[in-house]
């Protein structure tokens, strides 16, 4: 009975992890990039004084505090779990990866709490340039927490610096080999474009809505096009930084590369499978659909380049395969379908139509969630892959979990499900009711009640 | 590798350092969640805005207090933090549920048009903040009791935590909190919501004495190492203060809310929960997962505790600064007008 218990405990723990964090990762992923978005926007201001980048602020403000809210308390939550669901993990982990979580709420979270309220609540109360330094610092401090969020979890993938001695513990031996392990600048550097692109095509697709519209043309127009350069600019720019990715991982986790491309023998000049069914049990693809010899190109650069398959890894060694590579494949289409947007948008620029070509609209509107699928369809691929170890070739994920009995887990989980989707569709009610509202157009009067006065008092001055 | 263990004792500075985070913790959410607490019993609607206003700013970077907690326990005593979040699971995961259903419910309710629609949210935000108390509180009163451990991991049930004291200890909490609450509004607001906010804390303060009577009467009797320690000479003599001071300030702040006072009500219920903080502080120490582990026995690394010690020392003076800066940027009496 213990033993059924505890089997399904593992997995209602893994299930509940990745709807916690599932949740909880795509407010990060839109706060990163809207924080940044914010501060162009009043820097824009600061520069031209014109009214109609307030209006775009007080706007989008909004929908960032609903979304930083919501991360928040999704947030808290994911520093508890690592010690309700796995309090062994934590136990022999816990001297190394410990600091760089501590790290990340010094440096990073109280930074972006303390400064939310300012830039919330500071209208009239601070200077322009205090509260245009806040909406800075906000910035900064989302960028500062996916340094340490994505350092610690790039050592789960790449662990290094670090002895395991007699007791079974983990102890550090090395803090720069643990923060710069080999895989994470290129994870760090591709969540944070990740995060621009998915808010990119959300203000890109809500600005497509208004000008379809023809509401808030003038708002939509520049917020279309701050948009869409990131798409021309950013979206080719990540397709690189993954390809980088990629040979990164198959040089350190080749097991979890085999599962994405869906290569079960070792193969010289390995196809690249658009479709196929993977079947873990027979340990083969059903309904393969390939093109030869492109795997290897991309992965190793050479035609006849040789990959190991996931036989080689032994059964008990494979992550999940059809999750990992059918996330895989979600991704990297929607990447494409992202590059395509700003090829397309290049194009209609240079003929001066891109704001009345409404076919085009219709395709940036329908775009606006895709950031969200690529980024979960991206943890997936990473973290189903990390299988079955949660610290990768060293602890497995069986010996990872408290010994909490399941039936615990599956109230906690039940609790959470109900809890995030009544939350998660309060949220984007309120969400979907301020675009459908849109920026409130003449009222820069009470932007800065207070501050007008004080840049009186330095005009004044300087003349 | 930095390693200050030769010079430093890192376990009892850590011991001292979560404590201290902690204890910021239930001061500074303390005040927002009595505010929650007494949310429905203000005595209008402007009344009630003017309440969210008062803590809206503050509100994220209180919570984080219990991020740091959490985290610090978790770099400092990783085997604590996972013995002590897999014990008090349940109350964690209901703690955390109240937590959300009050953190959303600011934003959701500045968003709320609809009479409706913000009646959803003020219940939420009140039912939040009672729900978080009672769990916080239920948690302390079992890690009074002590908490079961084999093998480095908790071996007691998974309903262990519903117990009388713990009852007692998570209802007390309630009221501590509102105390708190109410003193803060008497601080941040005037006119009726002022009036409404001291006759409050007088009431609050009646039922906050009875409890902190029981929790000190039957606390002795939980554990013979707790008579010993407070009813032994010499330390009853040195210990005495503790709960003297605690009457006098008791006394004063129910003298202030009969008087015209707008600070120091809530100053004297800070210092008055400092004492309460202290005596169980004794009381524990040295337990860091009572009574099985003690901070030297639950110590990360040495070094691990050295390189966040360094962080601590950095920022956390930078965090105290910036926070007192938005204390002070908000000063002065709250508005009923939507701040943004």
């Amino acid at each position: 009975m213990m033993e059924i218990l505890n089997s399904n405990a593992e997995i209602l723990a893994r299930i509940q992890f990745a709807f916690t964090i599932g949740f909880h990762i795509i407010f990060p992923a839109v706060t990163i990039g809207l924080a940044s978005f914010l501060t162009v926007i009043e820097y824009k201001y600061l520069r031209t004084n014109n009214p109609i980048y307030v209006e775009i602020y007080k706007m989008w403000i909004k929908i960032f505090a609903v979304c930083f809210g919501m991360g928040v308390v999704s947030g808290i939550v994911m520093s508890y779990q690592f010690g309700t669901n796995w309090g062994l993990f934590s136990d022999k982990v816990g001297n190394v990866i410990g600091p760089l979580l501590g790290y990340e709420v010094l440096t990073a979270f109280f930074l972006e709490a303390s400064f939310l309220g300012i830039m919330l609540f500071g209208w009239g109360k601070v200077s322009k340039r205090m509260h245009f330094t806040s909406t800075c610092i906000v910035a900064v401090g989302t960028l500062i927490s996916a340094f340490w969020i994505l350092s610690a979890n790039s050592w789960m993938q790449t662990p290094q610096g670090f002895e395991i001695k007699e007791d079974g513990l983990l102890y550090p031996t090395s803090w720069m080999d643990i923060i710069f392990n080999p895989s994470f600048p290129y994870r760090l550097v591709h969540m944070i474009l990740a995060a621009y692109l998915t808010t990119a095509f959300v203000i890109g697709g809500v600005s497509a809505f208004y000008l379809l519209k023809n509401k808030f043309v003038k708002h939509a127009k520049v917020t279309f096009t701050l948009a869409m350069l990131m798409a021309i600019f950013i979206a080719p720019i990540q397709l690189v930084v993954g390809d980088y990715h990629g040979l990164n991982t198959l040089k350190h986790q080749p097991a979890k590369v085999a599962a994405m491309e869906g290569i079960w023998e070792d193969e010289k000049g390995a196809a690249l499978r658009l479709f196929a069914i993977p079947d873990q049990e027979n340990q083969k693809n059903h309904m393969e659909i390939a093109i030869p010899k492109l795997a290897s190109i991309i992965l190793t650069h050479k035609a006849d380049g040789e990959i190991k398959g996931l036989k080689s890894f032994g059964v008990e060694n494979q992550p999940p395969v059809a999750i990992v590579f059918w996330s895989f494949r979600v991704m990297v289409a929607i990447g494409f379908a992202m590059i395509l947007t700003g090829i397309i948008a290049a194009f209609l620029y240079f003929k001066k139509n891109i704001f009345e070509t409404r076919w085009f609209l219709y395709w940036c509107a329908a775009l606006t969630p895709s950031g969200f699928i690529a980024v979960l369809a991206g943890w997936f691929v990473t973290e189903v892959g990390r299988q079955p170890y949660t610290v990768y070739g060293v602890i497995r994920t069986a010996d990872s979990l408290s010994p909490v009995i399941g039936t615990q887990i599956a109230i906690s989980l039940a609790i959470f499900i109900i809890v995030y989707t009544f939350i998660f569709g309060a949220g984007t009610y309120y969400i979907l009711k301020l675009i459908k509202k849109g920026p409130v157009v003449g009222e820069e009067e009470k932007f800065y009640d207070h501050s007008k006065q004080a840049s009186l008092v330095n005009s004044i001055n300087k003349s | 590798m930095i390693d200050f263990s030769n010079f430093l004792d890192l376990p009892l500075i850590w011991g001292l350092l979560i404590a201290t985070a902690v204890f910021l913790y239930v001061l500074l959410d303390g005040f927002d969640l009595g505010c929650g607490i007494l949310f429905p019993f203000a005595p209008s609607d402007s009344c009630r805005s003017k309440i969210m206003n008062s803590i809206a700013p503050f509100w994220d970077g209180n919570e984080t207090w219990l991020v740091l907690g959490a985290g610090g326990l978790f770099v400092a005593f990783p085997p604590a933090y996972s013995i002590i979040m897999s014990a008090f699971y349940m109350p964690i995961i209901l703690m955390l549920v109240g937590l959300i259903f009050r953190g959303v419910a600011f934003e959701f309710r500045f968003k709320s048009h609809s009479k409706k629609q913000k009646k959803i949210w003020d219940t939420s935000f009140h039912i939040g903040s009672i729900l978080a108390a009672l769990m916080q509180g239920i948690i302390l009163g079992n890690f009074i009791q002590g908490i079961e451990v084999e093998n480095r991991a908790f071996s007691g049930g998974a309903l262990d935590w519903v117990n009388g004291f713990s009852i007692i200890t998570g209802i007390a909490m309630i009221f501590g909190y509102a105390l708190l609450g109410s003193t803060w509004l008497i601080m941040k607001t005037n006119n009726e919501t002022q009036t409404w906010a001291r006759k409050t804390a007088k009431y609050v303060l009646i039922y906050v004495g009875i409890f902190m009577s029981i929790i000190t009467i039957t606390m002795p009797f939980i554990s013979e190492r707790i008579i010993d320690l407070w009813f032994t000479i010499p330390n009853i003599l040195l210990l005495a203060p503790i709960p003297l001071i605690s009457i006098i300030t008791f006394l004063t702040i129910y003298y202030d809310l009969n008087k015209s006072a707008e600070y120091r009500p809530f100053l004297l219920t800070i210092l008055l929960f400092f004492l309460s903080y202290l005596g169980i502080a004794i009381s524990m120490y040295p337990w860091i997962v009572p009574y099985e582990m003690d901070l030297w026995q639950a110590a990360a690394a040495p070094t691990s505790q050295s390189i966040m010690l360094i962080g601590i020392t950095i920022f956390l003076p930078v965090v105290l600064t910036y926070t007192g800066y938005v204390y002070y940027i908000f000063r002065g009496k709250s508005s009923e007008k939507a701040m943004y």
